[in-house]
């Protein structure tokens, strides 16, 4: 691996993870369905030919033939786009993978509105509502290169099938390269006293940082947490966090239904009800356009954020 | 048979297309240019020649019906579209711009003239299915015409829609298979070789030819065959060439998405006209 901050694409992280755990465990395989591509995984290609293996436009089959592949040992990364992960195999991902018991990495890349030109045909904003539903199922999204790399390396050591968001275009860094991971563990970034802020992946936390620093300038003080896990769920976090401000936002490129805003009321209602705010999808389908396009017209920047907090606290001084 | 005038003239047709092809997708600068020209004939042959269509009433009830299953290759449908009058050509160019009412994979709910939303790889075939099944059920004299990529057809449901449409004896579908034996990761026969298309779909109980994809009385008289042999579904399968006269990316391997600058657009249109002229 280079220094982190060298990496323009998450996806080229995600793919030198792959040969460093290619190195290490002979039984990491990547399967692809035609879409190596954009995966960036050639690199995996280079390093270990016979260990990347091409399914075809066959996603269904893929994660099939991934679920066999892990009865016979092996660790098996497969790779689509985020749209197709979700949707087109979801049948196969349950039963063959989930219900069987397996220990499938199934990886969906572009999620969101990061799908850009390739429009509402590719656009998943239901992966996390779906992948929410399954029992035991690991569901993570990293948000910069650093947690790209730990948190691919921990999904290969973890027992059982995992679903990873992987944003392939575009890159930050944001952590130190020693911060430690644990699945199932949020990361707060910045603490606040006001209201807390948990957000998913790279595109949503940039822009909660990004909020956090607006409110400041309005005299508001908001925590930003990283919620690199949406299930299972970072329980005692959030009901702390709840607990601490009386004030949470939720926000995340997808469906806001069902998907970790949800998640995050439904853990708080039966436990501390306090006023929960959730930026994300309302409701509509994908379209096609620029990132910043699409962030604007599904309500998902900074500036949507900090109106989610500022209502937020509103409805906790009427309570 | 196609009359020596009507060929000269879906020739310059197909150019035109080509033109406003690479054109569409060169001002915004990248697109599925590869898939888009390597169906321009087969796209040409049916607005010009076979396509029961009233572009002024593009939801028309008895028309004919278009399913590009391999969605990407919309913008090269748009171009057709344009020019038979569907909506205004200024709007080519606001192909994948926000709001737009051409986004890069079909939408039937945006464009008007585009008969069913394809992008997700395998969806289409089993739309068309449906459709042509549907018309039968009207009794309407109508046709379903499909557009498959060879790629696409490793989706199983493409197998599952080819068994069905020969159980229901759907001889009003007519589909096309773009073979230009190319996918997005590399050579279809490298990736998941689908060999031999045509021994598959004759076990599926289909009327299958195999013609020259960029040859109008080819495809002409394939499409006249199919229309004249009652009881079976139709699967004409077209040999082409990803990219054909776009001509930076003809017989390169990574052709399937590109980046390119309105400048090289341009320079490519000329070359092509360079071509073409020619060819004469
Ligand atoms: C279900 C599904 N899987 C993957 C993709 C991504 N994708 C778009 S086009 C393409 C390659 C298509 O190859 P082919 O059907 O041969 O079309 P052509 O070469 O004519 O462009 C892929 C993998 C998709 N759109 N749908």
């Amino acid at each position: 691996m280079k220094p982190f901050d060298e990496y323009k694409d998450m996806r080229a992280v995600y793919a030198d993870t792959l040969v460093e755990l290619a190195a290490e465990n002979p039984n990491i395989l990547v399967l692809e369905a035609d879409l190596m591509a954009a995966s960036g995984t050639k690199a995996f290609r280079d390093a270990y030919p016979d260990r990347l293996l091409n399914a075809g436009i066959a996603e269904a089959n893929m994660v099939g033939v991934a679920s066999g592949l892990s009865s016979m040992g092996f660790i098996p990364f497969a790779n689509t786009f985020a749209s197709f992960a979700g949707r087109r195999d979801f049948d196969q991902f349950f039963l063959s993978a989930n219900y069987a018991g397996q220990n499938v990495k199934l990886v969906g890349s572009d999620p969101g509105v990061t799908a850009q030109f390739n429009g509402g045909t590719h656009m998943p904003f239901e992966d996390i509502v779906l992948m929410r539903a399954i029992p035991g199922l690991v569901l993570v999204e990293p948000s910069d290169t650093v947690s790209m790399h730990a948190i691919t390396r921990l999904l290969a050591e973890h027992k059982g099938s995992t679903y990873m968001r992987l944003q392939r275009k575009g890159a930050v860094t944001r952590y130190k390269a020693d911060q430690k991971f644990e699945l199932g563990k949020g990361i707060v970034l910045s603490e606040g006293d006001d209201a807390a802020i948990f957000a998913s992946g790279m595109v949503m936390v940039n822009e909660a940082v990004e909020a956090a620093k607006l409110l400041k300038e309005k005299g508001i003080s908001a925590a930003v947490i990283d919620i690199h896990t949406v299930k299972p769920l970072d329980a005692d976090l959030v009901l702390e966090m709840a607990e601490h401000t009386g004030a949470i936002v939720t926000a995340e490129n997808g469906q806001r239904s069902g998907g970790l805003g949800a998640a995050v009321a439904e853990l708080i209602g039966e436990n501390i009800p306090t006023p929960v705010v959730r930026v994300g999808v309302k409701n509509l389908f994908g379209e096609v356009g620029t990132l910043d396009y699409l962030k604007k017209r599904f309500e998902l920047t900074a500036e949507d954020i900090v109106a989610a907090v500022e209502r937020a606290l509103f409805l906790k001084k009427k309570h | 048979m196609l009359q020596e005038s009507e060929h000269e003239a879906l020739k310059r047709k197909a150019l035109e297309i080509r033109k406003l092809t690479i054109d569409e997708i060169g001002y915004l600068g990248v697109g599925h240019i590869g898939g888009a020209m390597s169906v321009v004939e087969v796209l040409t042959l049916l607005y010009e020649k076979w396509l029961r269509i009233d572009p002024s009433d593009p939801k028309k009830e008895e028309r004919d019906r278009v399913v590009l299953s391999k969605g990407h290759a919309g913008p090269a449908l748009y171009a057709v579209l344009a020019d038979k009058g569907y909506f205004p050509m200024e709007w080519l160019h606001t192909l994948n711009k926000g709001g737009t009412r051409l986004p890069s994979h079909c939408d039937m709910k945006l464009t008007p003239g585009i008969d069913f939303s394809t992008g997700s790889l395998g969806q289409g075939s089993s739309a068309a299915v449906g459709i042509a099944l549907g018309q039968k059920l009207r009794k309407q004299e109508s046709r379903t015409f499909l557009i498959l990529g060879d790629g696409e057809s490793q989706e199983g449901q493409v197998w599952e829609a080819a068994m069905f449409a020969a159980h229901y004896h759907l001889d009003n579908l007519i589909a096309f298979t773009d073979y230009n034996k190319q996918q997005l990761d590399g050579m279809t026969g490298d990736i998941m070789s689908i060999d031999d298309i045509t021994t598959k779909y004759n076990g599926f109980g289909w009327h299958v030819q195999r013609v020259d994809g960029h040859c109008f009385p080819s495809i002409n008289r394939a499409i006249e065959r199919a229309v004249e042999e009652k009881g079976r579904p139709h699967m004409i399968v077209l040999d082409t060439l990803k990219s054909k006269g776009f001509i930076p990316g003809e017989g390169v391997l990574s052709n399937h998405n590109m980046s390119f600058s309105y400048e090289t657009a341009k320079e490519a249109i000329a070359e092509l006209e360079r071509r073409e002229g020619a060819a004469k």
